[in-house]
């Protein structure tokens, strides 16, 4: 068991080795900057805010498609050049229009979208109280009896005691 | 009276949401391009002797930004549309070829550079415009897709219309055909020649 696992250990190892090397070699590609913890932190919180043109459910932090693959880089760029994640929300707004972020802007086009269920449930409300204040009125009233009711009631009455 | 009334007003207004709703096509997406001016870029064209193009070279005119790919299906079925359309001297249209090479056209192991890119691209096109006409002025080629951002494509073909101040005025995403030529972009031709 222990010397299995020392194995599997030499073969990390040798695996990171052999990727360390690797990396180096690529060193050319300008690729160290997606190994920048940090920047790629704030990549990963920007983008699942933004939504894949290509598969439109899918965020920008999570999709595979080549698009999306490109975006992520482009705000890596813009990241890197110390830009605010307004701004970098803004550059992909101007681009691909309000359809790319997740969380629609308040604005005078919006509000039907952000007021619109407080809109129903005041209105829903509304009609609930409504409907109660009806019906207990109708109740109320229905249950004042004239005179002449309450004498037919009670003959009634009297009239069951004798089957 | 009213207990019949306030449902079927209800349901009637419902019926109008998804009447609009479900004819509506999510995968269309409005441009905020529109109306703005088109951005600018300076690219490499089909022509090996290193001349660029731009839009700035189509100030004052009105002119069709295409674009398109040879691995794009959709691209090949709209091809012969553009073909008439510039045969028939409508307007003059650019060809924005968009990521030609892609990642997985490199041979194993290594890694393809700009110019081998550009030089794979530039045969591509030309045996496909070769095989299925020319309609282009000028092809030029995205080959990173950087433009591509710019200009908001997301799927390709996309096409643009583009004014004679440099303005966009139209945009199509998927390909052109026959119905949205006559309806839209023929219309739209004239409104734009004739300011």
């Amino acid at each position: 068991m222990k010397s299995s696992c020392l194995q599997l250990k030499a073969l990390c190892l040798a695996a990171c080795l052999v990727w360390a090397g690797l990396t180096t070699a690529l060193a050319k590609e300008a690729l160290p900057m997606a190994q920048d913890p940090v920047l790629e932190k704030r990549l990963v919180l920007i983008s699942e805010e933004l939504r894949c043109l290509v598969c439109q459910n899918e965020s920008l932090a999570s999709s595979r498609a080549e698009l999306a693959n490109d975006l992520r880089e482009e705000v890596r760029k813009l990241i890197a050049q110390n830009q605010s994640d307004q701004q970098i929300k803004d550059y992909l707004v101007n681009r691909y229009g309000d359809f790319v972020l997740y969380r629609p802007q308040v604005k005078p086009m919006t509000w039907v979208l952000w007021f619109g269920p407080f809109l129903l449930l005041a209105a829903a409300v509304w009609g609930m109280f409504s409907y109660i204040r009806q019906r207990q009125s109708a109740q109320s009233a229905g249950l004042a009896l004239s005179d002449a009711d309450r004498h037919k009631v009670q003959a009634i009455l009297k009239s069951g005691d004798a089957p | 009276m009213k207990k019949f009334f306030i449902p079927l007003g209800i349901f009637l207004v419902l019926v109008a949401f998804l009447a609009v709703g479900l004819k509506r096509n999510p995968q269309e997406i409005p441009s905020p391009l529109l109306g703005k001016p088109a951005p600018l870029f300076s690219l490499s064209t089909l022509d090996t002797g290193g001349a660029k193009f731009g839009p700035q070279d189509m100030r004052g005119k009105v002119w069709m930004l295409n674009v398109w790919a040879t691995w794009c299906a959709a691209c090949r079925d709209e091809h012969p549309l553009l073909v008439a359309l510039s045969k028939a001297n409508q307007l003059p249209i650019v060809g924005l070829n968009y990521k030609e090479v892609q990642a997985q056209d490199a041979p194993a192991g290594r890694q393809l550079t700009p110019d081998d890119k550009l030089r794979i691209a530039r045969e591509r096109s030309a045996v496909w415009l070769q095989r299925l006409g020319d309609p282009y002025v000028v092809s030029v080629f995205d080959l990173d897709g950087r433009v591509g951002i710019d200009y908001g494509v997301y799927g390709v073909p996309e096409t643009y219309i583009i004014d004679k101040e440099g303005v966009i005025r139209f945009k199509q995403v998927g390909a052109v055909t026959l119905e949205t030529l006559q309806s839209q972009i023929l219309p739209l031709l004239q409104k734009l020649n004739a300011s």
